[in-house]
C-alpha cells in the first residue's frame, strides 16, 4: 500500500522517538512503513470521535468489573536454582549481565 | 545554611514505603528482606512471558488504612497502569504502578512545626505501585537479584507545601512514624523500605509562580534529606543571584561528597507512555471495606500528642519523645495502667526505658522487662522501700537478667532501712565517732549536717531511708 503523507498522523520525529523509547534501531525503509502503520492506526483510533460520548464514563477495559484479588499468602518456595537455570550468566545467586552505564 | 532573604525555597516529598505484607504484591512470593539473591522468586516477579499479575488483597487495606489515616479520599474504583522503562531491574520493560486514577487522592498530614502548633502538609496522591529489583555494579558487570521485585510500594507525593529543609525532615519524620504506628511499613530507611525523593526549587520570595525543579533522588537517611536539600537550594539560589536560571534536571544526591550532581538528561527520562494495565480490572473495594478499616484503625501519633497534653499535662519535649516511636507511649501507658503516677511514668520511660531500649539491638519490648515488672519497681520507689538509685541499678540488671522486680531487689540488697530503730543506731555510732564535727554543729556550723548524713548512709551502705535518716539525726543533733 502506498504511504498517504498527506494524512499522516505521526511525522517521521514522532517514529523515531517512540523508536528510541523503545530502544529499537530502525532504517530509513522500516520509519516509512511504521509512519504509515502508526498514522493507520491513529485515524482508526480517532474515529471514536465521531461518537456522542457525553453521557459515558470513562473506562480502561471492558469485562471484569472490579480485580480479583488473592489472600496476602506465601504460596512459593524459594527457587533461585530454577530462576537461573537458563541464565546466561551467573555469579553465585546473582544475574550477571552487561554492565550498566548510566 | 540560611538562605538569602530575598528567595524562598519550594519543596515537595516523594516518599516510597514498603508495605509490610507476608507476600508479594501480584504473587505468592515472599515479602522478606535479607533473603539470598534470587531466592523469592517465581516467574510473575521475574517477568516472564505470558504470565498475569493476581493482586494482593492486604495491599488494598494497608493502602486504604493510610490514607484514611492522611484524610485523603479514597477512589471506589482505581486504575493500574503501566509504566514504561528499560532498566536491568526492571524484568518485565515496565512498572505496574497507578497514574491517572491512584487509589488516595488528597489529604494532609499534621506535622509539628517549629513553634509546636500543627502545620498541614497537603497531599497530593498516595498510589499502589510494584518495586524493581535490585542492581550492584562492578568493574566489569552488572548483577541482578530480584527478591525485592514485585514488593509492595505505596507511593506518598506531597504537594510543594514545604519550604526549608528541616521543614521537609520534620514531615519525612512524621510520615515515617505514622506508618510505623499504623503498622503499614516498618520504616527502615538503611534497608529501603522507606525511600525519599525531593523536588525542590527556588523563587524570589512572594513571586507565586514556581522556579524549574530539581528532583534529588537516592536520599536514605533523615541526615542525608537535610544536607541535600540545602545544598540544592544553596546551588539554586547562587544561580538566581548570578542572573542565571536553574535547569530542570534529576540529581542524584552523592552521600561521600556531600553534595548533588546531575543524573542524567531530562528529555527521555519521563516519557513513560502510561497506559492501563490490560491484565488487571479496574481496583474496586468490596463494599463496607472502607468503613471497616475506618473503624480498626490505631491511634496515629498526632492524635496520641494531643491526648498526652490533654490527660497528663506533660511538657512539648516530654510529648515529642514519648510519640515518636510507638511502643515507647505504649510502655509510658503501660505503666499507668500498672498504677504507676503519670509523672514517674514519663520520667522513668524518658530515661532509663530508652536508654536501656538504645543500648540494645533487640526491640524495646524484648529489651526491657515487662511493664508490670517495672511498675512494681516503682511502687516500691513510692513506699521508701527502696531507692530511685536502687531502683535504676535494679532495672538495669532486671534488663540484663529477666528477673521480676522483687527477687532482684533482694538479691541485689536494695531493700532500703526504714526501721527507726536501725537508723538511730547507726546514727549513734557516727556522732559517737565524730565529737569534735558535733560539737562544731551545735556552735552554729550547720553546714555540717550535709556530712553526718554522708556518714549514716556509707555506715548503713547507702541503704538507710534518707529522709528518716535527716530526721534522726535532727532530733539527735538538737541542742
Amino acid at each position: 500500500m502506498p504511504v498517504r503523507m498527506a494524512e499522516t498522523k505521526i511525522g517521521l520525529d514522532g517514529v523515531r522517538h517512540v523508536a528510541r523509547l523503545a530502544r529499537l534501531e530502525l532504517d530509513a525503509e522500516q520509519e516509512a512503513r511504521l509512519q504509515h502503520d502508526l498514522s493507520a492506526i491513529l485515524e482508526y483510533i480517532e474515529k471514536l470521535n465521531e461518537l456522542d460520548l457525553g453521557g459515558v464514563e470513562p473506562t480502561a477495559q471492558v469485562g471484569e468489573a472490579g480485580t480479583p484479588m488473592r489472600d496476602d499468602v506465601v504460596t512459593n518456595q524459594p527457587a533461585a536454582e530454577a530462576a537461573l537455570a537458563n541464565a546466561p550468566a551467573r555469579e553465585g545467586f546473582w544475574f550477571k549481565v552487561p554492565k550498566i552505564i548510566e | 545554611m540560611a538562605a538569602s532573604s530575598a528567595y524562598e525555597a519550594v519543596i515537595g516529598l516523594e516518599v516510597h514505603t514498603q508495605l509490610l505484607t507476608r507476600s508479594k504484591i501480584f504473587c505468592g512470593c515472599a515479602n522478606a528482606f535479607g533473603a539470598p539473591p534470587n531466592h523469592h522468586v517465581c516467574p510473575v516477579c521475574m517477568g516472564m512471558p505470558g504470565v498475569l499479575p493476581v493482586f494482593n488483597r492486604r495491599v488494598l487495606e494497608l493502602t486504604i488504612r493510610v490514607g484514611l489515616t492522611a484524610h485523603s479520599q479514597i477512589a471506589e474504583r482505581s486504575v493500574f497502569a503501566r509504566k514504561n522503562y528499560f532498566y536491568p531491574d526492571l524484568p518485565k520493560g515496565y512498572q505496574i504502578s497507578q497514574y491517572e486514577r491512584p487509589l488516595c487522592v488528597g489529604g494532609y498530614i499534621e506535622v509539628p512545626g517549629a513553634d509546636g502548633a500543627p502545620r498541614k502538609i497537603r497531599l497530593t496522591r498516595i498510589h499502589i505501585e510494584e518495586d524493581a529489583g535490585k542492581n550492584i555494579h562492578r568493574p566489569e558487570a552488572s548483577l541482578v537479584d530480584f527478591n525485592r521485585s514485585g514488593a509492595p510500594l505505596l507511593e506518598i507525593v506531597s504537594e510543594p507545601d514545604l519550604h526549608s529543609a528541616e521543614e521537609a525532615a520534620a514531615y519525612l519524620r512524621e510520615l515515617r512514624a505514622m506508618l510505623r504506628y499504623l503498622e503499614v511499613s516498618d520504616g527502615n530507611m538503611e534497608e529501603g523500605s522507606f525511600r525519599c525523593d525531593a523536588n525542590v526549587s527556588v523563587r524570589p520570595r512572594g513571586a507565586s509562580e514556581l522556579g524549574a525543579k530539581t528532583e534529588i533522588k537516592n536520599l536514605n537517611s533523615f541526615k542525608f534529606v537535610e544536607k541535600a536539600i540545602n545544598h540544592e537550594i544553596a546551588r539554586q539560589t547562587a544561580v538566581l543571584q548570578a542572573g542565571g536560571k536553574v535547569e530542570q534536571q534529576t540529581h542524584l544526591w552523592d552521600a561521600e561528597r556531600e553534595e548533588t550532581r546531575p543524573m542524567r538528561s531530562k528529555e527521555y527520562a519521563h516519557d513513560y507512555r502510561y497506559f492501563p494495565e490490560p491484565d488487571l480490572p479496574e481496583l474496586q473495594a468490596p463494599p463496607g471495606l472502607v468503613e471497616a478499616i475506618r473503624a480498626q484503625t490505631p491511634e496515629v501519633p498526632s492524635a496520641r500528642r494531643a491526648r498526652y497534653a490533654r490527660d497528663f499535662g506533660l511538657s512539648a519535649y516530654a510529648i515529642e519523645v514519648l510519640t515518636q516511636e510507638r511502643e515507647v507511649g505504649d510502655y509510658f501507658e503501660a505503666l499507668i495502667k500498672a498504677g504507676v503516677h503519670h509523672k514517674a511514668a514519663a520520667n522513668w520511660t524518658m530515661s532509663e526505658v530508652l536508654r536501656a531500649a538504645n543500648a540494645s539491638d533487640q526491640p524495646l519490648i524484648r529489651a526491657i522487662p515487662a511493664a508490670a515488672q517495672t511498675a512494681t519497681l516503682l511502687k516500691l520507689v513510692e513506699q521508701n522501700r527502696i531507692s530511685l538509685n536502687g531502683a535504676k541499678t535494679a532495672f538495669a540488671a532486671m534488663c540484663k537478667s529477666g528477673q521480676d522486680a522483687a527477687a532482684t531487689v533482694s538479691a541485689l540488697g536494695l531493700a532500703q532501712v526504714s526501721d527507726e530503730a536501725a537508723i538511730a543506731e547507726a546514727c549513734d555510732l557516727v556522732l559517737s565517732t565524730e565529737t569534735d564535727k558535733v560539737a562544731e554543729y551545735r556552735a552554729g556550723h550547720e553546714k555540717l549536717f550535709g556530712f553526718f548524713v554522708g556518714r549514716v548512709m556509707k555506715t548503713t551502705q547507702g541503704k538507710a531511708n534518707p529522709k528518716v535518716v535527716n530526721e534522726v539525726l535532727k532530733r539527735k543533733l538538737a541542742p
